[in-house]
């Protein structure tokens, strides 16, 4: 039966008080529990008492007619840790340690860090596993996990790492490619799945070309990539100023599939240049 | 008659008295701002006085009084009248009131006169000013005003193919497990700021990259230190800034601390935010024509083109003014007072406070839209 924590402390106290000016016997229980076993303790004697455990953030309050077995359901234990048992009779009172260890790795904490990031980047991803049973405690027994770290039809780095105090983390280079990368943590047959972004970096060679277009000239970049040969994504900026005599005409106009296109006032000897972020493209003077 | 008596005969014929002089000889102020007083009652006789009634009655937006008044009626619809004042599409200009205007006499003659008019228009993003050049013209024995309309061009009807560009994002749900990230903010970077000393004000100018590959919500927050570490005081960027920034996109910002002397402060602390936001790439806004135009009305002039084919309800311009050495020294920013249609430039203007006027070199414009059908 679980009753407050508060009240059960109390209790707990009390019985721990009793057992300072009672007779105190040690009490029968195996020095190391699974947790969400069944527990059985076996008694001695007449009459009836009442079995306290109180452990770290559980305790636990049964009667208990001596001479029978007091029985903890399973599942009733659950919270590993250190606890501490005492059956309070009416003359004597019983006292036992024990542990309350994880059970079988059942889930993992999967922190992955960051969710995107640029290509080609040294120990850019790091993969941090909590191994949890299934009453959540962590599995505080050395345990494998496997991280594994593929590419959509490319490589895949694998990693096997022995967790420390319940806890594995790794870091990992990512790929020259861009891409989603699918990010893997393993144990045993529990996996955990995360997806990183790996894009490209900043655009390596930008140039455009510019061309009549009835009253207007019309400028296209070239399709932009980064230093690896990655295509630079869908939407990224890219301003074309044209200056002449003094004065200025610009616009910002995002990359679609790989280009960015506009139209400006054909203007005699007007000079066209054209900037992405903070990186500079070619210049063009426009001649009619 | 008691002396009671008598002081309330004073008083009522007193009040007899005003009221007569109320009735058959309005004042001009008065008269304007009584609603439903109709403008045929008065007979102006003078360019001036025309042209004020005319002001009035827009100010009042008693636009058919105000359209009946015209001397070229006859040339335009009252619908066209409107249209030209409150604009054909939804912008600034719908919500704008009249909040004052001037009078510029041009020339006049016997049976004709011109005056300029220069409206200033609050709207809540601030005022703007619009200057009309109106003829005035004798008729009878009353002045009539002949409008200059400004009609605004239909855009033909055409088929604009345009490839939509657009980002949506799949957040963490409630039921996900901690250890579960969520979507990375994007990165953002702040590339420039400059302290500027306006006299009794700290001004932080500079300029914000969105080195991401994915739109961001931007904000940007300063606080002031002062000598012994303390803050002096929090401010924002607010409107003088374009929030939505597109990857590689660069922002300027201004941030105004009033009543705070530069010499008082020892340190700056930024602090850029960002987070990810469901956006559109379009539409595409060409700034063409811009200007540097010197004193006395120092100002950054130009219009912007919507390449788009949806019309754009609102237009916010900012303008970076730089020196010499690249350092941003100013930033300003404007709205185009009209909506914009597809292909038909609207002027706007940004202004430069004239003691930096000698200082800048250089300039950029960004423009930022919101369009009513849609969320950017």
């Amino acid at each position: 039966m679980r009753i407050s924590l508060r009240f059960a402390t109390l209790w707990g106290l009390a019985a721990m008080a009793t057992c300072a000016i009672a007779q105190t016997m040690p009490l029968d229980l195996p020095k190391s529990i699974e947790a969400g076993s069944a527990v059985s303790v076996a008694t001695s004697g007449n009459g009836k008492a009442v079995l306290y455990i109180v452990g770290i953030g559980q305790v636990l309050r049964h009667d208990v007619q001596l001479g029978e077995k007091a029985a903890l359901a399973p599942g009733e234990l659950h919270n590993a840790g250190h606890y501490g048992a005492f059956l309070v009779g009416p003359s004597s009172t019983q006292t036992a340690e024990f542990d309350v260890t994880a059970q079988q790795p059942s889930s993992l904490s999967f922190l992955a860090k960051p969710s995107r990031l640029p290509v080609d980047l040294h120990e850019g991803i790091s993969g941090v596993v909590y191994v949890f049973d299934a009453f959540r405690n962590l599995v505080l027994s050395p345990t494998q996990v496997s991280f594994e770290l593929s590419e959509i039809g490319g490589a895949t780095q694998t990693r096997v790492v022995t967790t420390q105090n319940g806890v594995a983390w790794l870091r990992l280079d990512s790929a020259p490619k861009a891409g989603a990368a699918q990010f893997l943590a393993r144990v045993g047959a529990v996996t955990e799945k995360r997806i990183v972004q790996q894009v490209s970096g900043e655009p390596c060679n930008l140039r455009m070309s510019a061309r009549r277009s009835g009253t207007r000239v019309e400028v296209e970049t070239e399709p932009l990539r980064d230093c690896k040969g990655n295509a630079v994504p869908d939407g990224t900026i890219v301003t074309f100023i044209e200056r002449n005599n003094g004065s200025e005409s610009t616009v910002d106009v995002p990359l679609k599939r790989g280009v960015a296109r506009t139209d400006l006032p054909a203007n005699d000897g007007a000079t066209i240049s054209v900037a992405t972020g903070v990186v500079m493209g070619n210049e063009i003077r426009w001649r009619q | 008659m008691s002396r009671g008596g008598l002081l309330a005969f004073t008083i009522i014929v007193m009040t007899v008295v005003l009221v007569a002089v109320g009735v058959f000889f309005p004042n001009t102020s008065a008269f304007a701002s009584a609603s439903g007083v109709p403008s045929a009652v008065r007979r102006p006789s003078s360019p001036q006085e025309a042209v004020e009634t005319l002001v009035q009655e827009i100010s009042r937006k008693d636009w058919t009084a105000a359209y009946n008044s015209l001397a070229n009626k006859n040339e335009f619809t009252e619908q066209d009248f409107v249209r030209d004042l409150t604009g054909t599409h939804p912008s600034v200009r719908s919500y704008a009131s009249l909040d004052g205007f001037d009078l510029h006499p041009l020339h006049a003659s016997a049976d004709a006169a011109e005056v300029r008019v220069d409206l200033t228009w609050s709207e809540v993003v601030g005022t703007y000013h619009e200057v009309r050049d109106v003829r005035v013209i004798r008729a009878a024995d009353q002045w009539q005003v002949a409008w200059p309309l400004v009609k605004e061009p239909r855009v033909p009807p055409q088929v604009l193919a345009v490839n939509y560009l657009r980002w949506d994002v799949v957040y963490r749900g409630p039921e996900d497990d901690w250890g579960a990230q969520d979507v990375e903010s994007p990165h953002v970077r702040i590339v420039d700021m400059h302290p500027v000393d306006r006299g009794g004000a700290v001004v932080l100018v500079g300029e914000l990259l969105n080195e991401d590959v994915v739109p961001a919500f931007v904000t940007v927050k300063a606080t002031l230190l002062a000598k012994n570490g303390s803050a002096i005081g929090t401010e924002d960027a607010f409107d003088k800034m374009s929030h939505v920034l597109l990857p590689k996109q660069v922002t300027p910002f201004r941030i105004d601390f009033q009543n705070v002397r530069l010499v008082d402060v020892d340190n700056i602390r930024m602090d850029p935010s960002s987070s990810l936001i469901a956006a559109s790439a379009d539409p595409v806004i060409e700034i063409e024509d811009q200007k540097l135009n010197g004193l006395p009305d120092s100002s950054l002039t130009g219009k912007l083109v919507n390449q788009s084919g949806q019309v754009v309800n609102i237009a916010h311009v900012l303008t970076t003014f730089y020196d010499n050495n690249g350092q941003p020294v100013w930033v300003s920013d404007g709205y185009a007072d009209r909506a914009l249609l597809p292909g038909t430039p609207v002027p706007f203007s940004t202004s430069l406070p004239a003691d930096l006027s000698g200082r800048v070199s250089r300039y950029r414009v960004v423009a930022s839209t919101y369009s009513s059908s849609r969320f950017q």
